[in-house]
């Protein structure tokens, strides 16, 4: 039991990554990662929600109407983001800014359902627990991947200090304007998924 | 007492009584061909998690209870979050005058601003005697032209706030002037949704202090104007470069400090007046 725990928390890391296998979460995934810090916060947002709804549709699993289970996990994980996005706003006002409407928009979030379903629904709280930090840390690990190559080459800072020196501009270097925009996003999570397949020969699919 | 109800298997027919007929009274079948129709128990109330009202109670307590989380949520952190907006627009008119990511945003507020002003409409201002509003950025639809006045280093400024529309969504700034009221001291954009690093960089430094030293007033109409990148005029007063690949959200910043200036010129004119005198 103890070993099917540590396997529901490291397998979505990397070998079963939300974002690198189960391709979900990506709309979020393109729309957050032109800056490192907006990107962590909400890879940190997402890892704390998937946890806590996944152990709250865990514990009612057993009580939850077949029918409207969706609705109702969907009502868990908005009531869930609205919570998290409040506490924000008045403890973290600037982040908050800074994210505007992709905290809200975490309810929409394929992850979260796809954990609820797959797993918080036939799991006990404690592995839906692990599930869920795995999961969100997973989509977390891709987020700050993707923003750190966009944040240096698109603007080149990183958390907004400047990286690459004023000799280099001055030398002709000029910032990539592509990495900024979302297609770049893609093409990095594409590059991503391609090592990622590379490693693990058994998902390659003829 | 509940009589028993008998169905036969071969037409449908369906008895009521203690026991089966002999024989079917509509196709003659024999009395073995009658099964009892046995209504389905419910089950044990609680447990049968898919019938109507269980369904029905479920997401009605379920629905009670997130709401009174919420309301909860947001009454105890209102008061605060009131707090951050109020200091967050504070620090938004001061950057206009320069005065960016400040520690202690409402002391210098309160030393900076010495006034909250109205304009009238022959371009003096009248004392703002309301609560300090977080909604400056649209009260020149309504009417209210706020003007801040502010001292720094012993020289008056003015803080205009303005309002407008980018590309995406809404988009604000306030602009400081000097005494003259046409020279531009400082300018502070910001925006609800432009797309980042690009209509986003209105909100940075690098476009903004492109604004001081330009000026407002051209004639009695607005001059300040942004224009593409690269298409300023050097040696105009009134042109400034737009951001890189954000066409849309420049424009709309033209469009926004047009618009609100615009409303706003019997207040700057009033200088040019005295000074001619």
């Amino acid at each position: 039991m103890a070993n099917k725990n540590s396997e529901a928390f490291k397998q979505p890391l990397w070998v079963n990554n939300p974002v690198l296998v189960q391709i979900l979460g990506i709309c979020s995934a393109l729309a957050v990662t032109a800056q490192l810090k907006p990107a962590i916060v909400m890879g940190l947002s997402v890892t704390i929600i998937v946890a806590m709804s996944n152990v709250i549709i865990s514990l009612l699993r057993n009580t939850i109407p077949n029918r409207i289970r969706i609705i109702i996990q969907l009502v868990v994980v908005a009531a869930l983001v609205t919570v998290v996005s409040e506490i924000l706003k008045a403890f973290a006002y600037d982040v908050s800014v800074q994210l505007s409407v992709y905290i809200g928009l975490i309810i929409t979030n394929c992850i979260l359902m796809g954990r609820l379903e797959a797993f918080a629904m036939q799991n006990g709280p404690w592995a839906s627990f692990l599930d869920g930090i795995g999961n969100g840390l997973g989509y977390a690990a891709i987020l700050v991947v993707v923003a750190f190559v966009r944040e240096l080459f698109g603007s080149g800072t990183l958390f907004g200090f400047q990286i690459i020196p004023q000799a280099c501009y001055e030398a002709g270097y000029l910032n990539n304007g592509l990495m900024i925009m979302p297609p770049m996003a893609l093409i990095l999570t594409g590059c991503i998924i391609w090592y990622h397949r590379a490693k693990n020969k058994d998902l390659q699919e003829n | 007492m509940a009589t028993k109800k008998f169905k036969c298997k071969v037409c449908g027919y369906v008895h009521e009584g203690d026991k089966a007929p002999e024989k079917c009274p509509m196709c003659q079948a024999p009395q073995s061909e009658f099964e009892e129709i046995v209504e389905a128990a419910p089950a044990k109330k609680g447990l049968n998690t898919n019938s109507n009202v269980y369904t029905i109670v479920y997401s009605a307590v379920m629905v009670i209870i997130v709401a009174f989380l919420l309301v909860f949520v947001s009454q105890t952190l209102k008061d605060r979050q009131t707090a951050n907006v109020i200091n967050d627009t504070k620090q938004q008119i001061l950057s206009a005058l320069n005065l960016r990511d400040l520690p202690d945003v409402a002391g210098t507020y309160s030393k900076v601003i010495k006034a909250d002003a109205l304009m009238k409409a022959d371009g003096s201002l009248a004392t703002y005697n309301g609560e300090f509003n977080t909604s400056y950025k649209s009260e020149s639809d309504n009417g209210n032209l706020h003007v801040f006045v502010a001292e720094i280093d012993g020289q008056t400024k003015y803080v205009i706030p303005m309002n407008g529309l980018g590309l995406w969504g809404t988009i604000w700034g306030y602009i400081a002037l000097n005494d003259d009221r046409n020279t531009v001291y400082g300018v502070y954009f910001s925006h609800s949704s432009e797309t980042p690093g690009l209509g986003g960089e209105i909100a940075g430094l690098k476009f903004q202090s492109r604004f001081p030293g330009k000026e407002v007033v051209d004639g009695n109409k607005v001059g300040l104007k942004v224009v593409k990148f690269g298409k300023a005029d050097k040696d105009s007063k009134f042109e400034v470069d737009g951001v890189t690949g954000a066409t849309i959200t420049s424009t709309g910043v033209n469009a926004m400090i047009n618009k609100v200036l615009s409303a706003y010129v019997p207040f700057l004119t009033a200088a040019n007046v005295e000074s001619n005198d």
